[in-house]
């Protein structure tokens, strides 16, 4: 028996988020007296996998094979299922991230597996094997049973701490039974966000809501984030304006994310925007009603116009940081 | 070309949760229920396909596991345009149990194209479609943000983890959609809503599926510490706290 985490990498790099899967899965594999396999799809050097070991896999397995270039649910389902079989794995984790939610649901039918999705903790028991959970979009937490011998588990991002494990791992190229016929996702045209950290990475992160007034008004917003090495977001109505990109919407309906401060500028703190940010470390409002329900979810508050407050923390930023 | 759009009723997104007597389920006295946020999208994008001639869209079905409670729900979404509704029997007990249900009534009744949201906003579970697409073996594609249909064929955007893609698929298929999927939910026109009153709603009984999880209690979200505010004429305290005390800079 095992624990296989599936590690996903960018252009051969793995991520923040890589490690943080690997460290979860060795966490669980104490926890079951088992140890810890990852799998890394795509084109990934040696000494890259390698890493993978430093937060405690025992055995790295590769599988290189260009029809997994891109992302196939299906034939990314089967991959893995058929690794789980072969390693015998009772846990399968994977992230929470769009490959994640992609994949996780076809392994779980494929192989009869429970899934717990975004799931934040460690088990809080392994028999039963109970899982900690997010639901009603962060207004409460499940305890969440899962009775089928296997398990998948998808895990939200920067919710668990890296734990570094010296572990010398071997690793391993595998082959598996794929081909081109099975993958009906044709892709026409990638569009790779580049240069930027994206905002589900982003351990900072400085977001306007509608008190920003105007898009003209960014650019301090902006060079605050960039002076903190955060990225930038903001509120549903900012977005559906088309004042800012809507990749950079978070909330309900937007994106989830947990980055270890989140300065919030001009957005009032409706349930709906809290949805998506309520998982973050550290809440800083800034808002000109002290009366601004954000205030209640937030540890640093500023009541104050958003365009003197920001210019001062960007120099205030850049003298700190000297 | 027939498109499925799956239905969770979920509490209105403004809902202060409280839990009943023994924390194992939701207090649902006083709840408005609504359809969920992604649904309505899915459900609009449908109705826009429908609308448009050329893409050969002629019915849009709406499906919901769920009792009888969650009718007026599905009446709603009659009243923005669904031609009909199925209704499977059974208290929704796990997304393992509802993607079972939801295959079964389309291994039936054959769609082209299945809509379902990105996740429902109660569970938050992110894996009904997947599932689905999984029981029926057809292709899935995840976090679609946009959906066309040319010459009979589905041209996808859909985002990946570090950027997006254009991508084709298939029919059938099953389209787990997010934001972008329709500019703004559809509402009822007082058509619409006249309309629903005489619309079907099918009831299926559930076929037997053993859930795979189970919830056994919940708790609140840890309190948050109160708010320390820093003076707005010296923000340079706030960096200072952020440094020092929080230490996240
Ligand atoms: C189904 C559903 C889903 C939704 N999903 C989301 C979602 O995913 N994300 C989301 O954000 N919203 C979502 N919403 C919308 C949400 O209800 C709020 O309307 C929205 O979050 C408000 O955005 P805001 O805070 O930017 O704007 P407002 O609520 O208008 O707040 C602006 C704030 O700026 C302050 N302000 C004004 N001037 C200044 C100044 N000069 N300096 C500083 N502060 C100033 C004001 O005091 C106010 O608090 C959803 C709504 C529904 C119904």
């Amino acid at each position: 028996m095992s624990v296989l985490v599936y590690t996903e990498n960018w252009d051969g790099k793995f991520k923040k988020l890589s490690y943080e899967l690997v460290s979860y899965a060795s966490g669980v594999a104490k926890m079951l007296n088992s140890s810890v396999t990852a799998l890394s799809i795509g084109k990934v050097e040696e000494a890259e996998l390698k890493r993978l070991g430093d937060y405690g896999a025992a055995r790295i397995l590769s599988v290189d094979n260009e029809i997994l270039a891109s992302l196939d649910n299906q034939t990314y389902a089967n991959v893995i299922a058929e690794v789980a079989g072969k390693e015998n794995a009772s846990v399968i984790i994977i992230s929470n991230n769009n490959t994640g939610k992609a994949v996780a649901p076809r392994l779980s039918v494929k192989l009869k597996a429970g899934v717990g999705s975004g799931v934040s903790r460690l088990p809080l028991s392994v028999n039963p094997f109970t899982l900690y959970k997010r639901t009603y979009s962060g207004n409460a937490f499940a305890h969440v049973i899962i009775k089928s011998d296997v398990k998948i588990l998808t895990i939200a991002q920067n919710s668990f701490d890296l734990i570094e494990t010296a572990n010398n791992a071997a690793v391993e190229k595998i082959n598996v039974s794929v081909d081109n016929s099975q993958v009906k996702t044709k892709v026409q045209n990638i569009q790779k966000q580049t240069g930027k950290i994206l905002l589900t990475d982003a351990d900072i992160v400085v977001s306007g809501g509608r008190g920003m007034k105007s898009p003209d008004n960014w650019s301090t917003l902006v060079e605050l984030a960039s002076a903190l090495g955060g990225a930038t977001a903001c509120s549903r109505p900012v977005s559906d304006e088309g004042w800012r990109p809507h990749e950079e919407h978070t909330g309900q309906t937007g994106k989830i994310i947990a980055p270890n401060l989140y300065i919030a500028v001009g957005i009032s703190g409706a349930t709906q925007h809290l949805a998506g940010i309520s998982s973050s470390k550290y809440i800083v409002a800034i808002n000109t009603d002290k009366d601004a329900p954000i205030f209640e979810s937030a540890q640093y508050g500023i009541v104050g116009d958003a365009m003197k407050v920001l210019p001062k923390l960007v120099s205030a930023v850049k003298e700190f940081k000297k | 070309m027939k498109v499925l759009v799956c239905i969770s009723n979920v509490p209105d997104t403004t809902t202060r949760i409280k839990f009943a007597e023994g924390n194992a389920s939701i207090d649902t006295t006083g709840i408005q229920w609504v359809i969920n946020p992604w649904d309505e999208l899915s459900l609009t994008r449908a109705l826009e396909l429908k609308d448009d001639p050329g893409t050969g869209v002629k019915s849009v079905t709406i499906a919901h596991v769920g009792p009888a409670s969650a009718e007026p729900t599905l009446r709603k979404a009659l009243a923005i345009g669904a031609d009909e509704a199925v209704r499977v029997n059974a208290e929704s007990s796990d997304a393992y149990f509802v993607a079972a249900q939801i295959a079964e009534v389309i291994r039936k009744e054959q769609f082209d194209i299945i809509l379902c949201g990105i996740e429902s906003s109660d569970y938050n579970g992110s894996v009904v479609g997947g599932m689905i697409s999984e029981f029926l073996g057809i292709p899935s594609v995840s976090a679609v943000s946009g959906l066309k249909i040319e010459n009979g064929n589905a041209v996808i955007n859909r985002e990946i983890d570090g950027g997006k893609e254009v991508v084709t698929i298939p029919l059938p298929f099953v389209a787990i959609v997010q934001k972008g999927i329709a500019k703004e939910p559809r509402i009822a026109s007082m058509r619409g809503i006249m309309l629903a009153r005489t619309k079907p709603i099918r009831t299926f009984e559930p076929v037997s599926v053993e859930p795979l999880t189970q919830i056994i209690s919940f708790e609140k979200p840890a309190p948050r510490s109160a708010c320390k505010f820093v003076d707005a004429e010296n923000p340079a305290q706030l960096i200072d706290l952020l440094m020092n005390e929080a230490k996240v800079i």
